[in-house]
């Protein structure tokens, strides 16, 4: 999955520059007018998006209120089955928790981590590639080198160590340290293609006439990479940002999956998954299958939005 | 082409040597090793004789390369939780999990292959357009789901095939397998279609898509030109070249089929290294995290050597420029 994506997205590196300023001037606005798949995933994306910010407004349930919780009403079908019951129209969990409701809040759960997680490789991979891109040399040789060793294992096999590692090191850790030590996993594994995208723009940018002229007339280093080069660097940022949302979430839910993600109180997408993989053999398929949904949903949309996104900034495909 | 792989091989050797570090690094720092081996009540000076038994005094590369030399004999101590000794833990599990990849990647071949070549053969026919919907829908779904939907139909629904374990077993020496058992081959099959079908999905895009571009080709139309009959110039001509790609990806590939192994080990609960190192990771066991580690990186390394030389011997092209261009 990485090695494919990884191709596509090194192929827009070389868009010409000023792609993120050309954005919002209506020709990918334009574009996405035209495209029925990116409207179609833009409105179910923004939906998920919707439902997972507003959850608590939204869901007919708090799946997490101890007080309105019954057990036994734990396992109940879906509305439309034989003894479904009111108010839950997805049926209820093991511990009788409106499935509904708690597929909201787990998606809340999913998307803030999937998003955090994009955030923080996004700083690290576009820091790291424009020093290396910009500084070239030893420091570029060296950080080149750690990219090609984190490349060569999978993504998911590096979350799982820095995960353990983590939980190692700190085995009384409170809930939120378990949210960053899951964030800095996830994180720690996608800022390589950040960092190798931008590298190939910046050694490109660095040697335009911008560039040389901003140096000549004595604006430091630091000012160059961050003021003239970044913001041209950006449009491939930008694509592969919306599409590592959607890796970012499946590995999130499949670190929960495996119970290593998310702590059980604040059960994401992954976690629903997996108390519904324990009593699927009693025949209960819905506790596994509608958070499954979402996830595909979600996960669908934005790989199609950012797939839409690649060939609107790519203006040989214009 | 000996400079080639002599680089190749000194690259390989600096990634085994960071994930040494990086697995020594866990010994040194996550865990106590002198706690982990007396248990909890040894005396002050038992530990000071074990201290200075393993080396633990000593500075810290000579540290190292003592405990480089131990994993270069398998030997990483024994797992914290279970309390024997890694090196049987992992050769215990490896068989499970070698049948289970290995199964997975020629189930992804076999169907990946061909279905490539017709989806690129009859583009736009119905079959191509349903083999690649089903491709992305192969990429896109998460291997759990996948898995446990299969269990879902398969096991609950229909109940056709078992959904945990490998079943039967045959022993020989150390090695147990479960492919000479029917009922070893009915738990096999749905955890290695479940590992399969991502790298299936992913196979079949690649061949159709390098296949469509070798088709443009013109010693294709010279081929053709010259009168070959269509399957001559598909298979015998167009397929060759279209492969190279495919051997790349399939190698690299290789090592994420172990990696996911994981996740589909986990659920259904087949007894491979992959559950084992779940297990490392949920109660911090470092000498497992650490020796698997080390093991996956092996096979890794191995792997990406091999498709490097397999390039060599498949893609005559590549001899030539490296002979004239040195490089």
């Amino acid at each position: 999955m990485d090695s494919s994506v990884n191709s596509t997205v090194t192929s827009t590196a070389t868009a010409a520059p000023g792609a993120l300023a050309r954005f919002f001037d209506g020709d990918v606005w334009h574009s996405f007018k035209r495209s029925p798949t990116a409207i179609g995933a833009a409105v179910v994306a923004a939906l998920c998006v919707f439902v997972a910010l507003f959850a608590p407004w939204v869901a007919p349930h708090d799946p997490f209120d101890l007080a309105s919780i019954d057990l036994s009403d734990a396992r109940l079908p879906p509305l439309w089955m034989e003894g479904g019951v009111s108010g839950h129209l997805l049926g209820t969990d093991d511990q009788g928790r409106d499935l509904l409701s708690a597929i909201m809040y787990g998606a809340r759960i999913s998307l803030f981590v999937g998003v955090a997680s994009v955030l923080v490789s996004m700083v690290v991979g576009v820091g790291l590639g424009l020093l290396s891109g910009f500084a070239g040399g030893k420091v570029d040789a060296l950080i080149m080198r750690i990219c090609d060793v984190m490349l060569s294992f999978p993504s998911i096999l590096v979350a799982l160590l820095i995960d353990g590692v983590g939980r190692a090191l700190f085995p009384k850790a409170p809930e939120s340290l378990a949210f960053g030590v899951l964030i800095v996993a996830i994180s720690l594994t996608g800022w390589v293609q950040y960092a190798r995208t931008v590298r190939g723009s910046t050694l490109v940018e660095r040697n335009r006439e911008y560039v040389q002229a901003a140096r000549v007339i004595g604006v430091a280093p630091m000012r160059i990479m961050f003021r003239h080069v970044l913001p041209n660097v950006l449009g491939p940022v930008l694509v592969l940002a919306t599409i590592h949302v959607a890796s970012a979430i499946l590995t999130e839910a499949t670190l929960s999956f495996l119970g290593v993600g998310v702590p059980p109180t604040s059960p994401s997408l992954g976690t629903l998954i997996r108390i519904g993989n324990d009593v699927l053999f009693s025949g209960e398929w819905w506790i596994t299958i509608f958070p499954g949904v979402m996830l595909v949903l979600i996960a669908l949309s934005v790989n199609l939005l950012g797939d839409w996104l690649r060939d609107a900034l790519n203006p040989r495909l214009r | 082409m000996l400079a080639f792989i002599l680089r190749r091989l000194a690259q390989a050797f600096l990634v085994m040597l960071s994930v040494a570090f990086i697995a020594f690094m866990l010994f040194q720092y996550v865990g106590d090793p002198v706690a982990s081996m007396l248990g909890q009540d040894a005396t002050a000076q038992q530990r000071e004789a074990l201290r200075k038994d393993l080396g633990l005094d000593k500075p810290f590369v000579v540290q190292f390369a003592h405990f480089a030399g131990n994993a270069l004999q398998g030997d990483f101590g024994s797992s914290l939780r279970q309390g024997r000794k890694v090196s049987t833990l992992i050769a215990e599990r490896l068989p499970a999990t070698l049948e289970l990849s290995i199964v997975a990647a020629v189930i992804a071949l076999l169907v990946g292959i061909p279905l490539g070549v017709y989806a690129a053969l009859a583009r736009g026919s119905f079959g191509s357009q349903l083999a690649m919907t089903g491709s992305l829908l192969g990429v896109s779904l998460p291997t759990f789901l996948i898995g446990i939907l299969l269990i879902l139909i398969f096991s609950v629904t229909l109940k056709w095939l078992p959904s945990f374990g490998r079943g039967d077993t045959v022993s020989f020496g150390g090695w147990s397998t479960g492919v000479l058992t029917v009922d070893g081959w009915k738990h096999l099959i749905l955890p290695a279609v479940t590992l399969a079908i991502f790298q299936l999905a992913l196979i079949l895009r690649l061949v159709r898509a390098e296949m469509l571009e070798v088709l443009r080709t013109d010693y294709i139309k010279f081929a053709r030109a010259r009168g070959l009959p269509d399957r001559s110039v598909y298979f015998g001509h167009a397929l060759k070249n279209t492969l190279v790609p495919v051997i790349t990806i399939t190698g690299l590939q290789l090592g994420a089929l172990i990696a996911f192994a994981i996740i589909t080990e986990t659920v259904f609960q087949w007894p491979g290294m992959g559950l084992l190192f779940i297990q490392a990771v949920q109660f911090a066991d470092v000498p497992v995290m650490a020796a698997y580690l080390c093991l996956v990186a092996l096979i890794f390394v191995v792997v990406n050597l091999v498709v490097d030389l397999l390039y060599f011997a498949v893609d005559p092209r590549l001899r030539i420029e490296k002979a004239a261009g040195g490089h």
